[in-house]
């Protein structure tokens, strides 16, 4: 029988296997530098309003030779990364402490969420009647905005170690410190990352607005003087640098996080 | 050194506020170097008994204490059901912890853990993750881990149950070949008659609704090799004792769901 009907199967799920060229992921930020590009060569948007895009990379290039943007991009630096550095180890810290100790739990946590959902920006004015008109404020404000995804976080990290393996640790003799210091501290680390992804993007707001509001130098202050002065070019190198901040800062704690959590 | 659990009572709350009594009058002995094995149907509150002797539970009544001690706090191996190897800790890693919490020289840590791995067949194994290793191999992980610390008191908690029935088959002989070497006390749960009389000197069959001791059975069979051909009868006769006694519990609490 040599024309017997065959109902071939065929794989009804293979969308969920569909292979991506890698050229994919710059594909749609290309066409859009470029479209952005002709909207500005054909002078449809007055280049005031918005620059071109090698407009932008030629002012850019052109103060990081000059050394204009020097100066700045340190301050911001300095500031961004001593805040968050104080903020994301006072974070975990606390995250550890109130996670283990039901005592602080039950004392602190209530403290911890009120103090959560006001926007640190408000604290501003009040902090720097407290710290003065330095450096002390802004990286206070981006510590305290640091701090507090980074403390829920470590904290919800704590509550979801697995309590088989706290119990493992200490039959086999862990002490209180380091069933903390073993068990607890590596278990969450995948949440406290999660905590400190999300503080990066709360640090950078803060940067921006401390600096919009209270600073000399930095790129928010920066972006700010531009802006006054009507010279966008120079405005948008700022918010490019800022981009590349924060896209560089993503990258170090991704690259950190594969550091630390290879067991994942 | 013999290990005695006495007048032990569990009470439970449960979550209709009903106290529920989990285990009762529980006594017995584990001998110096014996097999002691918990059987019983579900609900019979064996894993409850194993972690009141493990300490990681507390009695309502009663006590369980070493005997024959030179006053030295005894050390107790567990192996969980759960496995509960480190995730974040080679195998190595994992096998040397009880070791590194006791403060033994890093030379002592390399020598026993090399020498328990070796044990348990991990060879090789020793820079994985427990992620990437088959639960037959994490649960070899997980024993080599409780015998690295050479306990006075090997507890074993359905260490085989999460595994399938051919792996199973053969960490029950390995558990033999490797107990054989060491000669532990170990008291050992599971709800596997076969397994019990496979592995045990003694068995103790709880009864559930409350936990109770209904019976213990000495199994007189050579230690090794009892799954010869001219020991299969009375291997048989005993599963089907042990089945006898529990039968009815189990037929309850499979109802139960």
């Amino acid at each position: 029988m040599p024309d017997k009907q065959r109902q071939v199967i065929t794989n009804r799920v293979a969308f969920l296997e569909t292979k991506i060229p890698s050229y994919a992921a710059v594909l749609g930020i290309t066409v859009l530098l470029v479209l952005w590009e002709i909207v500005c060569r054909l002078e449809i948007v007055p280049p005031l309003f918005l620059p071109a895009p090698t407009a932008i990379l030629a002012a850019g290039w052109e103060m990081l030779v000059s050394g204009e943007l020097y100066e700045d991009l340190v301050a911001s630096l300095l500031r961004i990364g001593g805040g968050y550095a104080v903020g994301a180890s006072l974070g975990i810290i606390f995250g550890l402490i109130l996670g283990f100790s039901r005592w602080t739990d039950a004392i602190l946590t209530p403290i911890v969420y009120s103090i959560y959902p006001i926007p640190k920006i408000a604290l501003l004015p009040l902090i720097i009647l407290w710290l003065g008109i330095g450096e002390m404020p802004k990286l206070a404000i981006i510590a305290l905005g640091v701090f507090f995804p980074v403390v829920i976080n470590t904290f919800s990290g704590v509550k979801n170690v697995d309590p088989m393996l706290i119990k493992a640790a200490v039959t086999f003799g862990s002490n209180h410190f380091n069933v903390i210091r073993k068990v607890i501290l590596p278990a969450s680390l995948p949440m406290i990352f999660a905590g400190l992804k999300l503080a990066a993007g709360t640090s950078l707001l803060l940067l921006v607005s401390a600096e919009m509001i209270a600073a000399q130098q930095g790129i928010g202050s920066m972006v700010l003087h531009y802006g006054n002065l009507m010279i966008t070019t120079k405005l948008m190198v700022g918010v490019l640098v800022l981009s590349l901040l924060g896209l560089t800062f993503n990258r170090v704690l991704q690259w950190l996080e594969r550091k630390l959590v290879p067991w994942k | 050194m013999r290990i005695v659990i006495e007048n032990v009572d569990k009470t439970f709350v449960d979550a209709k506020k009903r106290e529920v009594t989990a285990l009762q009058n529980i006594n017995f002995a584990i001998e110096q170097q014996e097999f002691v094995v918990l059987v019983g149907p579900s609900g019979c509150g064996k894993s409850t008994l194993l972690n009141i002797v493990g300490g990681l539970m507390s009695p309502s009544n009663g006590s369980v204490y070493f005997e024959g001690t030179d006053s030295k706090k005894p050390n107790l191996g567990i192996v969980f059901q759960e496995i509960a190897l480190f995730p974040w800790r080679t195998v190595y890693e994992n096998v040397i912890y009880g070791l590194e919490e006791s403060g033994a020289s890093k030379q002592e840590q390399q020598e026993k853990g090399k020498h328990y791995i070796d044990m348990v067949g991990l060879s090789g194994f020793e820079n994985a993750y427990p992620k990437q290793l088959s639960g037959g191999m994490r649960q070899r992980a997980g024993i080599a881990r409780a015998l690295a610390i050479e306990p006075d008191l090997l507890l074993m908690d359905e260490p085989f149950s999460a595994l399938d029935a051919q792996t199973r088959t053969i960490m029950q002989e390995e558990l033999l070949t490797i107990w054989d070497r060491t000669r532990l006390s170990t008291l050992y749960v599971t709800h596997n008659i076969q397994e019990a009389v496979y592995l045990a000197d003694r068995v103790i069959v709880l009864s559930r609704h409350p936990g109770q001791i209904k019976s213990t059975i000495r199994i007189d069979l050579p230690k090794i090799g009892r799954d010869k051909d001219e020991y299969r009868m009375r291997f048989e006769q005993y599963v089907d004792e042990i089945w006898q006694l529990i039968r009815h519990d189990a037929q309850e609490a499979s109802r139960e769901g």
